[in-house]
């Protein structure tokens, strides 16, 4: 890659920190711009007729050329919407840059930021079917999540489900005068529907699977001899290959692929709703089902998030702990996942079988540590739920991981690679497929293995650290061939770095025995003290996972709640990867990319 | 050579292939492979070779203590005759406040002059929506709420089956202690500290002060959480 | 395999004495199903068919250390036609439900639907979501619930194993696919996507609501007109 793409050429700019960009920015656009001067926030207001070329000074200047994150906001109270942009700089690191854009509640128009950043295509497109914002110059600004025809914007405050119950939980039917009932009973349907005043079914609704061919163009191709004809395939939402309930459209021409559109939606299950309504507490277990391969480390991108609200302290051995839970996470989850993609690609089985027996190992230890072996609801504000356990199958905790450590696991990675890395019909399938430029990923938005595979070296545990990532030594790894392949073998690399993290950390949990592992008294009830935003991120094994949580003062519940899914903003890229290869690279494409539908529908 | 990754491929499931054999012939002489608890607990830790699978259900694969499924409710051990003992529960709401999908129904019992009772009148979990989290167990200050380890509740109709009622969540201490024996233990402990700071501090004083107690029980509550282990 | 069958001499036929002893008397059902039951419960073919965490759950119980294959169900088809089970794993959401009652229809019969997890039986920890249907069973019948969430992979197979017992209590005599008017063979309508997720079964009843709330709004317009 030419070092000036990364390179922003910024003339005369030293500090790259976001208060001096702001600074700068602020010269530029005297008018446009203010502090964000509610408590406890941070970045600027924008004025919506100059987004876009903020975000473009931002993009080609001023080094802040990846938009990570893009959410939309209901402040009710103001009868205002608002936008929040999180750009970050590939090239410095640091902390995102935070952007927001407030329009009329009931008139909700400005213009769309995909030109400048390719990835806020989806993005926008869901802050278009959760919260009606209507982003001018969208190239396809449809509903994503629910369906076309959907009643209403469900993530407004003022929208309400038809099982709802109260504003906030805890539910005041609970207790003391708990008469247990089935919310089905009380709606008149018998199930958890509800349709607008007066709606009469016409019997001529959209059926659900004609929706979404809308994206995507069929058309007889024009060339005088030949009569050709491009086909428009669907694949999903119930294919053995799609890693759960995706779909994707894709239009042909003979078994080159032309086109393609991802359906989504089908597994949405409203995480940012519930969200606003659970308690802050009460959110730990939903974001273990997320992205249920790895639920630790939802869960410490979610207490990281809600940390900072709080300002809480969190003792040393407890990060210890998270740490070496989420790099085991990481190894269970890229296992899986290569696993998963070698599957897709004909090595029907083996592969898989073979890792998750060493899965089944870390999910043991999870199982002994937490008491699930999925759904770990393992971290709490402040610490872990609970300390180290005794033993794990019948062997002391500490001698368990460093056999599973400095044993298992390098043999099982060795095994893996004698079985897969060399194997000429891996490379054959996978090398020079699926290309993604590092222009390209760092546009999409692409996070994680698939941005690195691309030869761009940013990891946020190395570009902005969080826990004790940065007493630890590591290398990011990266590859340079945005191929499957590469994605392939830096997943392999990703466990090697991850098992020298986890050497690293087991005599610094030696040495801590008996340490404190929470911060303070357990709390059922955990009010923030004070007002605020907060965007918690971290880099979950498939790429950056971002938590952005609002909070009003002495409140239980967050205001916003919103989830920056990386499985969800990597599959923009998928249209590019794809364009040009044959049908049949779909799904090894898709498996390089390695999604997981909780994360990416919510 | 072309082919050789693929040779060097089948050259690993050959070998598993073989070791699963002789690991069969391992165990011939010490009482089988397979339906063998010895042989079975070798086979699911670290040092498992060959076949790892667990035959249930003639074997299962032991769940850790602090492995959780549906929540129950513990009771005094029951006296003779009887199924259940004294509710621990004091109906207090706390489970039912933090638990995040809110399928803990309690009705607060109420004494003859209308009076709340620390005990439940009624008890409800509707288990299709229980999320298996564990809150109600950890944030349980008398604790009462546990999680079971049965796992086995397959049933054919969930429209009785699934809401569990006061009499269905009840277990004896006795099954507790038997399916978390450490665990258990340092519960037990920790009660007897509160128990026993509780009445230094009468002692001490000649008076009861309620707020000191409650917090020498705080204090007692925190000791799993202030790394001791179970 | 259970055999509840053996042979008893029927009160109704009269044997002589002197063979008593070496006949035995039952019907052609009884008699072969213990051997129907038996080849039908170990070659459960289950449907490809993930849907959400459960999933997970349930290839784990498939792979290695818990091995379907013991139990003749590690063919996980990915066409609902060669397909006797349908596993219902995970969150079943408006969005889906069309796409499940349909590959419901198409499981030719016998057909068994598991459904697996907290989710599918009742909506679950999501269950207040406004995109989520409130237990699969509103739409198709349900064989096994097995509640958990997720169900640990030996609570999957408990479940498989309660749906074999359930195959062991059916007989061909009975059996509903053999039947003329097979009442199972039914196709169910499969919900459409409006405003909100309607059941082709109650388009009658949201059509009475729509007229009543129709008749409502226009009668606070007629006072104000009066």
């Amino acid at each position: 890659m030419s070092e000036m793409t990364l390179e922003a050429p910024v003339a005369g700019v030293k500090d790259h920190s976001p208060e001096a960009t702001i600074a700068l920015l602020k010269e530029r656009y005297p008018e446009h711009i203010s502090d964000d001067a509610r408590d406890g926030y941070e970045g600027i207001i924008v004025h919506p007729d100059k987004i876009v070329e903020i975000s473009r000074d931002l993009q080609s200047e001023l080094g802040y050329n990846y938009l990570a994150s893009l959410t939309g906001v209901d402040l009710i109270d103001d009868n205002k919407l608002e936008i929040v942009y999180h750009t970050a700089s590939i090239k410095h690191g640091g902390n995102p840059l935070v952007l927001k854009v407030q329009v009329d509640r009931d008139n909700p128009v400005l213009p769309s930021v995909t030109p400048i950043w390719p990835g806020a295509e989806y993005q926008e497109r869901e802050a278009f079917d959760m919260y009606g914002f209507q982003f001018e110059g969208h190239p396809d600004l449809r509903r994503i999540l629910t369906w076309d025809g959907f009643h209403g914007y469900p993530l407004r405050k003022d929208w309400r489900e038809p099982f709802y119950e109260e504003d906030n939980k805890p539910f005041g039917s609970r207790w003391p005068g708990g008469e247990v009932f089935r919310a089905e009973e009380r709606n008149l349907y018998g199930k958890n529907v509800q349709y607008p005043a007066g709606w009469m079914p016409e019997g001529d609704e959209i059926e659900a699977e004609t929706d979404s061919y809308a994206g995507i163009t069929y058309s007889r191709d024009q060339s005088p001899d030949i009569k050709t004809e491009k086909v428009t395939i669907n694949m999903g939402p119930q294919h053995p290959s799609t890693h759960g309930v995706f779909r994707m459209a894709i239009t042909l021409d003979g078994e080159t692929i032309m086109g393609l559109k991802p359906v989504m939606g089908y597994l949405h299950r409203n995480h940012e709703k519930i969200g606003e309504r659970n308690t802050f507490i009460g959110n730990i277990p939903y974001t273990d089902r997320l992205d249920y391969i790895s639920s630790m480390s939802n869960n410490h991108g979610y207490v990281l998030a809600v940390e900072k609200l709080m300002d809480a302290t969190v003792p040393e051995r407890a990060e210890w702990i998270r740490i070496l839970m989420v790099e085991l996470t990481r190894i269970a989850n890229h296992l899986w996942a290569i696993g998963f993609l070698l599957n897709d690609l004909g090595a029907l089985q083996t592969p898989m079988l073979y890792y998750y027996i060493e899965r089944e190992l870390i999910l043991d230890f999870f199982e002994a540590a937490s008491g699930s072996r999925m759904m770990c609801n393992y971290m709490r504000f402040g610490g872990v739920a609970y300390d180290l356990p005794d033993d794990v199958r019948g062997q002391p905790v500490m001698k368990f991981l460093h056999d599973l450590i400095y044993e298992r696991l390098p043999k099982a990675l060795n095994q893996g690679d004698q079985l897969i890395t060399g194997n000429e019909i891996v490379r054959a399938r996978g090398m020079g497929v699926g290309y993604l430029s590092p222009e390209d990923a760092i546009a999409y938005s692409a996070a994680g293995p698939v941005l690195r595979a691309s030869g761009v070296p940013y990891d946020l545990r190395k570009a902005n650290p969080y826990s004790y990532y940065e007493h630890l030594d590591f290398d990011v790894a990266v590859r340079y061939n945005g191929d499957i392949y590469d994605r392939f073998l830096i997943r392999v690399d990703e466990m090697q770095q991850s098992l020298r993290i986890l050497q690293q950390v087991l005599p610094h949990l030696e040495e801590t025995e008996g340490g404190a592992i929470n911060d303070g008294k357990p709390q059922y009830a955990i009010r923030m003290p004070k007002a605020g935003e907060a965007y918690g991120r971290v880099e979950n094994p498939k790429g950056e996972l971002g938590y952005y949580v609002t909070a009003k003062r002495r409140d239980a519940n967050p205001a916003r709640y919103h989830v920056r899914s990386p499985s969800f903003i990597n599959l923009t890229a998928l249209e590019k990867m794809c364009i040009g290869h044959k049908v049949a690279d779909v799904v090894a494409i898709l498996g390089s990319i390695d999604i997981v539908l909780g994360e990416v529908d919510r | 050579m072309y082919g050789l990754g693929i040779l060097k491929g089948m050259a690993v499931t050959m070998k598993h292939f073989v070791t699963s054999y002789l690991d069969d012939i391992f165990w011939a002489s010490r009482g089988g492979r397979y339906y063998n608890d010895d042989a079975l607990a070798v086979r699911q830790s670290l040092e498992g070779k060959g076949v790892i699978t667990v035959f249930y259900p003639e074997e299962k694969l032991p769940v850790p203590e602090r492995f959780r499924f549906v929540p129950f409710l513990v009771t005094d051990d029951p006296p003779p005759g009887q199924k259940w003992g004294h509710e621990w529960c004091t109906s207090c709401g706390i489970c039912a406040k933090v638990c995040p999908p809110q399928c803990i129904w309690i009705e607060r019992g109420k004494q003859p002059n209308g009076r709340p009772k620390p005990e439940p009148e009624k008890f409800f979990i509707d288990i299709d929506i229980c999320m298996n989290c564990g809150m109600c167990a950890e944030f349980c200050p008398f604790d009462a709420i546990k999680m079971d380890h049965d796992y086995e509740l397959a049933s054919y109709n969930r429209t009785s089956a699934h809401i569990h009622d006061k009499e269905r969540l009840s277990k004896p201490l006795s099954y507790w202690r038997e399916i978390a024996p450490k665990k258990a233990a340092a519960e037990a402990a920790a009660r007897d500290f509160a128990e026993e700071s509780k009445k230094r501090k009468k002692a001490k004083k000649g008076e009861d002060d309620g707020r000191e107690e409650r917090l020498a029980e705080v204090m007692a509550r925190q000791l799993a959480y202030k790394g001791a282990q179970y | 395999m259970t055999t509840t069958n053996t042979g008893v001499t029927s009160p109704d036929i009269a044997v002589p004495d002197e063979v008593k002893d070496n006949v035995f008397i039952t019907n052609i059902a009884k008699l072969l199903d213990p051997v129907y039951n038996w080849s039908r419960r170990n070659s459960i073919w289950p449907l490809g068919f993930g849907l959400a965490c459960c999933a997970i759950e349930m290839i784990c119980a498939a792979s290695s250390r818990f091995d379907l294959a013991r139990f003749g169900m590690e063919v996980f088809r990915a066409s609902p036609r060669q397909a006797d089970l349908m596993i219902v794993s995970g969150t079943v959401t408006k969005k889906m439900i069309p796409i499940i009652v349909r590959l419901y229809n198409q499981i030719s019969e016998p057909r068994y639907v598991l459904s697996m997890g907290a989710c599918a039986s009742g909506g679950g920890p999501f269950k207040e979501g406004y995109n989520v249907v409130d237990g699969v069973d509103k739409f198709i019948p349900v064989d096994v619930y097995v509640p958990g969430c997720p169900p640990t992979p030996q609570a999957l197979l408990n479940g498989l194993i309660a749906l074999q017992e359930k195959i062991d209590q059916q007989s061909i005599a009975t059996a509903p696919w053999y039947r003329k008017n097979d009442p199972t063979a039914e196709m169910i309508p499969i919900p459409r996507l409006g405003p909100d997720l309607y059941d082709m079964r109650q388009v009658d009843l949201i059509k009475a609501e729509a007229v009543k709330a129709a008749q409502e709004a226009q009668e606070p317009a007629a006072e104000v007109t009066n």
